[in-house]
């Protein structure tokens, strides 16, 4: 299955938006490119970005390897991405206020009641209790793939505790260090304000019952979390204090940090821990990473969680393939960014062809994570499909079924030379009481073994630099007719093969 | 700011001064026990070393001979002794990453290069090669001492997060003085030497020389090396930059700004300052009187009191 490279056409030809980057790269000697590599790892390596990895003694501390060649997407592709990741985003939260409220969706039977109900991640402790502005999901981390060269999809939403973020600001710095030429050669739109438009939404969202200047904290889970080192360069960022549960108190419903100088009040929790984990009495009573008593500090209004409690229910894999008819339900309009076309094998239509095409589809699990309990269908041999058909006729409802995707590739450069790579992307997006925002970019992951779908940096995959470039008039001479002229004759030669597969990307949460 | 924070801030800094104090005692030790001495004498300075930086336990439940490739190893490399100079870089970087939003890019940078050259020294060598590689470790711990504590002093604001990691700082010195000079008590004289002898005066000198203070005791006594006297300096002396005195004034005042931004003085503030006035009210003369190594021995026990204090008053709230 041929897939589409962003750079390079099938005809050979270069794509606008890459124009600079390949000239960059033929320009470039091997040896520049290597030293520049090395350069960056040095300094991502002092800065001390690293992510743990659970059960590795040696190597609990590890570099996310970055590549150099940046990810190019023009002007006019983002501002679609982006009409789209707001239009979802505001659907998204719409649904959570209703299904924690009035349940207006369910009545009018969009969609299944027991699918929410039943669902692992519904916390029936906050029905009929209304959240600061109606907001629940501030933070969200949409992963996007794309598969031609107008066609993106929607791979998963990240609604609980989206991370990556740090390394799309940090990627940007590396990336001005290494490549000064490159940069100053674009009108790259900047990231960097990144931090002021979080903290803007956090004070959007504090409880009425803050002064104007609320007191904002980042809750980590503390620092053998993988994502510590984005919890403490955000905190850094925002001006925060970063807090681990055992600094947090709670004294008649009300939340403190503990201070040098006795408790101080703490009105809005930026949290990066899980539901589970929050509040030893509300949740998990083996948690010693919550606060005991948070939940009900917050049940009585006195605190802001961010992301709200219970959000998990809108990111889940059951309920992506409503979110079409979520997004027509209430606001009225077409989505504008597409789900990756999927099958419900709860309903019998759907699950007789799934059946049929097994050994073309992509089966998951709906409660399933981390690519366990999956079937890639031209993967897998007969043996299995017969024993995943059999799985799958005893519980229909447990699965959703899609097609396997052609992921596009990007350059990506390596000591043996440039080569195309699988590449996903999540853009962040934040929504507040004063408007949603978001900032032009996000993490471009990939998949840095040949023929690799899994963008996972947990398994060998790396980050790129996203660059949202304006459109540049004096160039574009050159040809905006080749990037229309593709899919006339799709030529093997140029394109990686992608064969068969499903990128099992997946929240880092 | 966060309790847990000031507590972070304020072990980093001791940490990160132990790991240069466990470097001058070795190099201290390497020098008196090279000092030419009649056959068939006990060697005792690698046990005084052990002692006076408070590892003897630790170490005699690992090894049995406290010679010197033993003890080097144990001080300066073992993950076994929860002081040693690998496990204060260690521990030190640990207490850095929890505060990172407390520190600026400098210090971080010191301590994160520190620690990742860390790992290219493994002290397992044979003997010969050990020294060479011992003396570079020590040195390398002394440089990450001086480049974490020249930025904290460079960069760092001054507001709290700067006073409870110089109040560490003050601490771990002063703690540390009162040790190394407790090292000649620990190293007995051969009987057939005499106090005040060739051997004696070379000990005291090789003690002034591990705190870099030999010439710093010549330029204010001009005289030969006296054992009364190098206790002055190391003690009373107020422009001595490691004396007791030096150390107890720096944190009188450290902890005289924190009472004051934070509106309230407390039960620190006091003990400190009782034994400042303790240490400008003693005479040489009389601490030497009712015993040197009484007298320190009080000393560090006053001095880890302080620091029991400010945990209750500041750090464990």
């Amino acid at each position: 299955m041929p897939c589409f490279d962003e750079m390079t056409l099938p005809d050979g030809s270069v794509r606008d938006v890459y124009s600079r980057v390949a000239r960059w790269l033929s320009d470039s000697p091997a040896e520049l490119l290597e030293s520049r590599r090395s350069q960056a790892e040095l300094l991502f390596r002092r800065i001390g970005i690293t992510f743990a990895v659970y059960g590795d003694k040696d190597a609990t501390e590890r570099l996310i390897p970055f590549d150099i060649i940046p990810r190019m997407i023009s002007r006019a592709e983002w501002t679609k991405l982006e009409a789209g990741l707001i239009q979802r985003v505001k659907a998204l939260n719409m649904f959570l206020a209703d299904i924690y409220g009035d349940r207006e969706i369910i009545a009018a039977g969009k969609i299944p009641a027991d699918l929410v109900y039943r669902n692992a991640y519904f916390r029936p402790e906050m029905s009929g209790r209304p959240v600061p502005h109606d907001i629940y999901v501030h933070i969200a981390g949409i992963d996007i793939v794309r598969v031609d060269s107008d066609k993106f999809y929607v791979l998963e939403d990240n609604a609980r505790t989206p991370s990556g973020v740090s390394y799309m600001l940090e990627n940007r710095e590396v990336m001005i260090r290494l490549a000064p030429d490159l940069f100053a050669d674009h009108r790259v739109a900047p990231v960097e304000n990144y931090p002021d438009a979080l903290l803007a939404t956090l004070r959007s969202v504090a409880p009425r019952s803050a002064n104007s200047e609320p007191v904002i904290a980042l809750l980590t889970p503390g620092q053998f979390n993988s994502a510590y080192y984005e919890h403490s360069f955000l905190a850094d960022k925002l001006g925060v204090e970063l807090v681990e549960g055992r600094d947090l108190l709670v004294r008649d419903d009300v939340v403190y940090m503990r201070t040098t100088e006795g408790p101080r009040r703490v009105d809005v929790i930026y949290r990066r821990i899980d539901d589970d984990f929050l509040d030893p009495l509300a949740f998990r009573p083996d948690s010693i990473l919550g606060v005991p008593g948070l939940v009900g500090a917050y049940l009585a209004g006195n605190i802001t969680l961010a992301n709200a409690i219970g959000t998990g229910i809108a990111d889940d894999k059951a309920i992506y393939t409503y979110v079409p008819e979520i997004i027509d339900f209430y606001l009225g309009e077409q989505p504008l960014l597409q789900n990756v076309p999927t099958w419900r094998c709860r309903e019998a239509d759907s699950l007789a062809y799934v059946q049929e095409h097994l050994s073309e589809l992509v089966v998951k699990e709906v409660n399933g994570s981390g690519g366990y309990g999956m079937l890639v269908g031209p993967h897998a041999s007969s043996e299995q499909i017969t024993l995943f058909s059999k799985k799958l006729a005893a519980d229909p409802e447990n699965f959703i079924a899609q097609p396997t995707l052609a992921l596009s590739t990007c350059p990506a450069s390596f000591s043996q030379g440039v080569a195309p790579r699988h590449v996903d992307l999540r853009p962040f997006i934040l929504s507040g009481s004063d408007g949603v925002r978001v900032v032009p970019g996000g993490l471009t992951r990939v998949a840095l073994k040949e023929g690799s779908l899994v963008v996972n940096s947990s398994q060998g995959g790396g980050t790129k630099d996203t660059w949202i470039v304006e459109d540049d008039r004096s160039d574009s001479s050159l040809g905006q007719g080749q990037s229309q002229s593709f899919g006339a004759s799709l030529s093997q030669s140029q394109s990686q093969d992608c064969g068969a597969g499903q990128s099992q990307s997946q929240s880092q949460g | 700011m966060l309790a847990r924070t000031a507590d972070n801030l304020y072990w980093l800094s001791r940490y990160m001064e132990r790991a240069d104090f466990l470097a001058r005692i070795i190099e201290a030790t390497q020098r008196l026990a090279s000092v030419p001495r009649a056959s068939g004498r006990d060697e005792t300075e690698w046990e005084s070393a052990l002692i006076a930086s408070g590892a003897e336990e630790a170490f005699h439940a690992h090894h049995d001979v406290a010679d010197e490739p033993n003890v080097v190893r144990f001080l300066a490399f073992s993950e076994d002794n929860p002081s040693s100079i690998r496990n204060c870089i260690e521990y030190a970087r640990t207490n850095a990453r929890a505060v990172r939003t407390a520190l600026t890019a400098e210090m971080w940078d010191a301590i994160n290069t520190a620690w990742l050259d860390l790992q290219s020294f493994d002290g397992q060598g044979d003997a010969a090669h050990d020294r060479e590689e011992t003396s570079r470790f020590l040195e390398f711990a002394k440089a990450t001492s001086l480049v974490f504590d020249g930025s904290a002093y460079r960069t760092m604001l001054r507001n709290d997060a700067y006073w409870f990691s110089r109040v560490g700082l003050y601490i771990e010195r002063a703690d540390n003085t009162a040790r190394i000079l407790d090292v000649k008590y620990h190293v007995l004289l051969p009987e057939t030497e005499s106090i005040g002898g060739s051997l004696d005066y070379y000990q005291w000198t090789a003690l002034l020389r591990s705190v870099s203070a030999l010439t710093a005791y010549r330029w204010i006594y001009r005289e030969g090396v006296q054992p009364w006297l190098v206790a002055d300096l190391l003690i009373l002396k107020q422009e001595m930059p490691r004396s007791l005195l030096a150390c107890y004034d720096a944190l009188v005042r450290f902890l005289d700004e924190i009472g004051q931004a934070y509106g309230q003085q407390g039960p620190g503030q006091r003990h400190a300052r009782t034994v400042m006035r303790r240490l400008e009210q003693a005479s040489i003369k009389d601490i030497f009187q009712s015993g040197l190594h009484e007298f320190l021995t009080d000393f560090v026990e006053d001095n880890s009191r302080l620091g029991d204090i400010l945990a209750q008053q500041y750090l464990l709230t």
